[in-house]
């Protein structure tokens, strides 16, 4: 297994994608922080032939619910994840990741992780409590929307 | 189905430095909760950029550019253990001393070293090599004698060779019986700098 520096070096970018598109700035940062700390503890047990960009996803999917609930516990009563988080610094076009950040939780879910993180769609289904097809339902209907804003020029 | 997504995973410029950032984060909280099984930097030097990985018991390995730093961290995962981060407060001091050792401004080095990476005889001569004094030298002979196996002389020779901390270790300090200068893990070159910068 290659030395962890590598892991960070080659999965930082795309897990950072996946925080930002899932929380706002601030909480995006520290489950970047929380995600790789849990990924350092664990990666000596991790099996040589295991999809590495996957199981980071996963465990940054669980930091961000964990963010969500324990500031709908401090702060304002919240569903599991913000309806329109903003990216902390957004990267390409501002008006994709509003777009994004305004998809129905499922399609957001599934557009993030499938076309951002590049999970196959039966791993997606595993995080979400779905099937691979309704993931792939989802991911298509998000990414359907995203095509209509575009084509109307909402999305340059 | 296309994306309307740049392809995963390249990072965008102003990515690196938040990117940087969260790195140093996570090696301090990591450093915190002693998760780090090695440690490194790279130094640049006359020898080309050396690479030096410490544990918590020391300096653990130098490595130079022609050994492949990447090969030389995969084999430290395999060894020592896989969680290993780019750290380069851990390694101020040793980064700070190979500087002053190489402006000529230091003789010796006031380091931890751990050479868990040299066992058996081969770890005794490595132990036995700072008592060669800066700017001096010994053959493989005489330090087979230091060693306690006079006879040994060619094991001696594969117990430089394969130092896992040279320049600190300094076994380039030791030389042919017949005054040729005799193999060194960062080539003969490197060896011939390391004994004519020690020799003023």
């Amino acid at each position: 297994m290659p030395p962890f520096e590598r892991v960070v070096a080659e999965h930082g970018a795309v897990v950072l994608r996946v925080c930002r598109a899932l929380l706002n700035p601030t909480d995006a940062q520290d489950a970047w922080s929380e995600t790789f700390l849990s990924a350092l503890e664990a990666y000596p047990a991790l099996r040589a032939d295991s999809n590495v960009r996957g199981w980071l996803v996963t465990i940054a999917h669980r930091k961000a619910i964990d963010l969500h609930r324990r500031a709908a516990r401090t702060a304002l009563p919240m569903g599991e994840l913000p309806e329109r988080p903003v990216p902390a610094r957004p990267e390409g076009d501002p008006a994709l990741w509003a777009a994004v950040a305004a998809l129905p939780e499922k399609q957001r879910l599934a557009v993030v992780h499938h076309h951002l993180a590049g999970l196959p769609y039966a791993e997606i289904a595993a995080l979400t409590g779905s099937t691979p097809a309704a993931a792939r339902r989802a991911a298509a209907d998000g990414i359907a929307t995203l095509r209509r804003l575009h084509s109307t020029g909402v999305l340059s | 189905m296309t994306s309307p997504f740049p392809p995963p995973p390249a990072a965008l410029p102003d990515d690196r430095e938040l990117l940087d950032t969260l790195h140093d984060r996570l090696v301090a909280a990591a450093g915190d909760r002693k998760l780090i099984d090695v440690g490194y930097r790279t130094v640049d030097s006359p020898v080309g950029v050396l690479l030096v990985a410490a544990t918590d018991a020391g300096v653990v390995r130098v490595a130079f550019d022609s050994e492949g730093h990447d090969r030389v961290l995969t084999a430290l995962a395999d060894l020592i253990g896989r969680r290993i981060l780019r750290d380069p407060r851990r390694l101020d001091v040793v980064a700070r001393e190979l500087d002053e050792y190489f402006a000529g401004r230091r003789r010796s080095f006031d380091l931890p070293v751990d050479l868990r990476l040299a066992h058996g005889f081969r770890r005794t001569v490595v132990a036995a090599l700072p008592t060669i004094d800066y700017g001096s030298t010994a053959s493989y002979a005489q330090v087979a004698t230091i060693a306690g196996s006079p006879a040994a002389v060619r094991a001696v020779g594969t117990a430089c060779a394969t130092n896992p901390v040279p320049v600190i270790v300094p076994c380039h300090r030791v030389v042919r019986s017949d005054g040729t200068i005799g193999a060194y893990r960062g080539g003969p070159a490197a060896k011939r700098l390391l004994l004519d910068l020690e020799a003023g």
